[in-house]
């Protein structure tokens, strides 16, 4: 390894390293350690229940689809927020970060005025057979909402620092506007879309204050893993509510692995700066 | 073909002001229409309630430990991320980004596994009558938890891009290791550096899920913000919850406010250096 | 900025001293819908106190759901009284040696200072006729009640459906499961705690029935007011008995423990007994009880003990993993 030039990489290594530990990793730990006291068979009665698996399969999937709405609503308002000048632009970007400040069960209380049946929205929505409240739809509702920032958030500055001359050099050769975006623009922002996407997608598996609102909560229709916790909590049942906690973190784990994975096959296709 | 490039830049702008209106601005409107349903007195007089205004200070206090103390991690372990390559490093970065993916209810559980009566340390601490859990200790460990990636996430693709050229010619030049980083470093990284502090300072202030676990809900000892917002709408009482849900909100937007001046006040040396946000 | 750092200072001295408070000041640690009342209780017990001994007493209170409070003491929520929804929660302190094992022969009544009972909200001129259990499960009803496995109160109001059917004239187990499962194929939403159900009932408009405790539904009925709801007394109730208990462990270390008995032995009194009836709860002293007849009309009813013994039995039969709630309750796949 060559001599580093630029100084602080052991001091900060080792800060890093310290503070991530006691912060994040040994918080963690406890969690792990006390799921442990689950034996196999428990974990498997847990992890095989159909409770636990709808469960799961409406966090995820919900978060998956949420985060897949965030990536194209991101991908629109990042880039009209960036590119074009419109009255109460600042505003509606300030906008962004809102999900970030309103407490969670704010989000929810608000998100449910809107879409129940007697809601702002719901009124008319209903009578045409949506139902977004009390029904898996909100789940996916309230997570689009929580998620939001991140998609807009990671795009702007790339948008902003992306140099315009490769969108008109490709124009002047003759591209459509389509080709542009789509040969040009889109495989350069994949990367980050990808980031935006992991981001939006951790932050909506696990979401609890707006959801338990929104969703009705019906047992293997509209019923989100941390409530399950939750429940396993209120039992006083530590080792299952842990357990839960823990088959959550390496299930989204494995799914940003993979959204990272896909992201390095994806660099291949980024032009060289 | 301009008049087809300007209908699609209108269609553009519409449908995403429409997006930002349903999913946003509609809930901060239901916010606000709720929190001055009976007037503008009865939202004034819920900020005159000793309750509430305990609540506003701690969560101020709160973040005001929690957004310095994440800021210093974010700058380090930027500088860490982005200026130097090591063995581990994909994982380091994996273990920056974890918090982001810990339900709010499983890393309030996690702080109580290790510092409530019957955690790690639970005893240690009891027998030396410290107040982790249900005091402001805790709420302050769980925000921090919260808000570790906010400022670290900000910095370091920017700090990636930027490279470390200028940097390396101050040291060269001969400056000290601090000298370059007031001087070279933190200059060219301030921009994104203020907005990961704002929005490490909205998310800590708005942070329920996690906070709620460890909080124990004592009034006007450990209740923040939105503690106190679900209390109040517990108590039937919408008008003084959605006031104190407004106030949140409403700082998010003060605190995007001054973005927007800092960024008016230095348009110029923001264009000449290329450097955005 | 002077006064915030004398603020920090003062909060982290507090923070690290609130493992033994100030003997001056009591922790009740309280379930959700008791915020109202233990207000005006804490406001009449502190004068109370400063007249018999001529200290002053601070109360400070914490409200959660039942089981969550329960669970904050035990991992170390410094509370010299617990006043909770079910005896179940106090068991619980009680077995990690928080709480002595007799405390429900330490205070009169199963030391439950006051009762409540289970009864219908419905909306103004009762629009689907909603007259007792049997009208919740007709076709076109919609029920709301809270998860009973989140909720302590919603615990109650199962336990008070699961009474009615159990004990009709040739009810069995067997009766009382299919009522339960077609109460619960009704149900549309189930919120996480008690006030939520409210909440979605009058706030959101779901749903034609609320099931409630008594006294929440008077107070919601005062706060949201009775041209919009109206509440039905059903034939048959089961008799909630909220507990309430000093937690040993902790007035020993904080030195409170004649101002923790004071303070419980204050609900039974007659001034404290009133203001729990001002505040729609159950008197249990029969002169309070007396006066205040027309307010709550006689209700015919059980107890737990009647139908299931005891707590942790119910608990196990009805509401542990697999247990009853989750083999009829919503979500099994038919449609409501």
């Amino acid at each position: 390894m060559k001599r580093r030039v630029l100084p602080g990489f052991g001091l900060s290594l080792g800060y890093v390293m310290a503070w991530l530990g006691l912060i994040v990793l040994l918080p963690l730990a406890a969690l792990v350690f006390k799921s442990s006291a689950l034996a196999p068979s428990g974990w498997w009665a847990l992890l095989s229940s159909p409770r636990t698996l709808a469960a799961l399969r409406l966090s995820f999937g919900g978060a998956m689809l949420a985060a897949a709405v965030n990536v194209l609503a991101g991908l629109l308002v990042a880039w009209v927020l960036v590119r074009h000048r419109f009255p109460g632009r600042r505003l509606f970007d300030a906008l962004v970060d809102l999900p970030f400040a309103l407490p969670t069960a704010v989000a929810g209380i608000a998100l449910t005025a809107i879409y129940a049946p007697e809601g702002w929205l719901g009124r008319y929505l209903v009578p045409m057979g949506i139902k977004v409240a009390y029904a898996p739809l909100g789940v996916v509702v309230a997570m689009v909402f929580v998620g939001f920032p991140f998609v807009v958030r990671t795009l702007q500055p790339v948008l902003e620092s992306m140099e315009r001359e490769v969108e008109e050099a490709a124009a002047s050769l003759g591209a459509t506007r389509w080709q542009v975006f789509f040969r040009v623009v889109l495989p350069l922002l994949l990367p980050t879309l990808l980031t935006g996407f992991g981001l939006a997608l951790a932050r909506a598996v696990g979401e609890y204050g707006s959801v338990i609102f929104i969703a009705g909560n019906i047992p293997r229709l509209s019923e989100i893993t941390p409530l399950l916790i939750v429940e396993k909590l209120e039992e006083f049942n530590y080792a299952g509510a842990a357990a839960l906690g823990v088959a959550m973190l390496v299930l989204s784990l494995l799914l940003l692995l993979l959204v990272s994975l896909v992201q390095r096959a994806s660099r291949r296709w980024e032009l060289p700066r | 073909m301009t008049t087809r490039a300007s209908v699609v830049r209108v269609l553009m702008i519409l449908t995403s002001v429409a997006v930002l209106t349903v999913f946003l601005l509609l809930p901060l409107a239901v916010v606000f229409s709720e929190a001055f349903k009976q007037g503008l007195h009865a939202f004034t007089r819920v900020f005159h309630q000793a309750e509430a205004r305990s609540a506003i200070w701690l969560t101020l206090l709160v973040a005001v430990i929690a957004v310095p103390v994440n800021m210093v991690f974010g700058v380090t372990a930027a500088w860490l991320m982005a200026r130097f390559e090591f063995r581990g490093k994909a994982l380091l970065g994996a273990f920056i980004d974890l918090p982001f993916s810990v339900s709010p209810v499983i890393s309030g559980m996690a702080f109580v596994l290790l510092f409530g009566a019957q955690g790690w340390f639970g005893p240690w601490l009891i027998e030396r009558n410290l107040g982790v859990i249900f005091a402001v200790p805790g709420l302050v460990l769980a925000t921090v938890f919260i808000t570790l990636p906010f400022i670290a996430r900000e910095l370091i693709p920017l700090m990636q891009a930027q490279g470390s050229e200028e940097e390396e010619a101050a040291r060269v030049l001969g400056a000290g290791s601090w000298q370059m980083f007031f001087r070279v470093t933190l200059p060219n990284i301030r921009w994104a550096l203020l907005y990961g502090v704002l929005l490490c300072n909205a998310r800590a202030m708005g942070e329920f899920g996690a906070v709620s676990v460890v909080s124990g809900h004592i009034r006007n000892l450990t209740t923040t913000m939105p503690l106190e917002v679900e209390m109040r709408y517990n108590e039937y009482d919408y008008v003084g919850a959605f006031a104190v849900a407004s106030l949140l909100a409403l700082l998010a937007v003060l605190t995007l406010a001054f973005k927007a001046l800092m960024e008016w006040r230095y348009r110029h040396e923001l264009a000449a250096g290329g450097i955005h946000r | 900025m002077a006064r915030l750092f004398a603020l920090l200072a003062f909060l982290l001295l507090l923070g690290s001293c609130s493992a033994h408070g100030p003997s001056s000041q009591l922790l009740n640690v309280s379930y959700d819908p008791t915020r109202e009342l233990f207000r005006d209780i804490d406001a009449a017990f502190a004068r109370d106190w400063r007249e018999k001994t001529g200290k002053a007493m601070t109360v400070g209170m914490s409200h959660g759901g039942s089981g969550k409070q329960a669970r904050s003491v035990a991992e170390g929520l410094p509370a010299d009284v617990v006043t909770l929804a079910l005896a179940y929660d106090v068991d619980m302190l009680a077995d990690r040696g928080l709480v002595s094992k007799d405390w429900q022969k330490r205070f009169p009544y199963n030391a439950s200072p006051y009762t409540s009972t289970i009864v219908f909200v419905v909306r103004k001129g009762n629009p689907k006729q909603i007259h007792d259990w049997p009208d919740l499960i007709r076709p076109g009803v919609s029920v709301i009640t809270p998860n009973p496995r989140t909720s302590g109160g919603a615990r109650w109001n199962f336990l008070a459906a699961w009474g009615y059917a159990r004990r009709l004239p040739g009810g069995s187990d067997e009766s009382a499961r299919d009522y339960m499962a077609q109460l619960f194929r009704h149900v549309p939403v189930l919120d996480t705690g008690a006030r939520g159900a409210t909440n979605t009932f009058a706030q959101r408009g779901i749903g034609d029935v609320l099931i409630a405790w008594e006294s929440e539904a008077l107070l919601a009925r005062k706060s949201i007011g009775d041209d919009k709801i109206q509440i039905v007394i059903p034939s048959v109730s089961i008799l909630a008995e909220p507990p309430v208990a000093v937690v040993d462990a902790n007035v020993d270390i904080h030195g409170t423990r004649k101002a923790a008995e004071a303070y419980l032995a204050f609900l039974y009194s007659p001034e404290g007994q009133e203001i729990g009836a001002s505040h729609f709860y159950r008197p249990r002293l029969p002169e309070v009880a007396a006066r205040h007849k027309g307010e709550f009309p006689d209700v015919n009813t059980f107890t737990i003990a009647d139908i299931a013994g005891n707590w942790k039995a119910a608990q196990k039969k009805f509401f542990a993993d697999g247990g009853l709630f989750d083999q009829v309750g919503p979500g099994r796949g038919d449609k409501p």
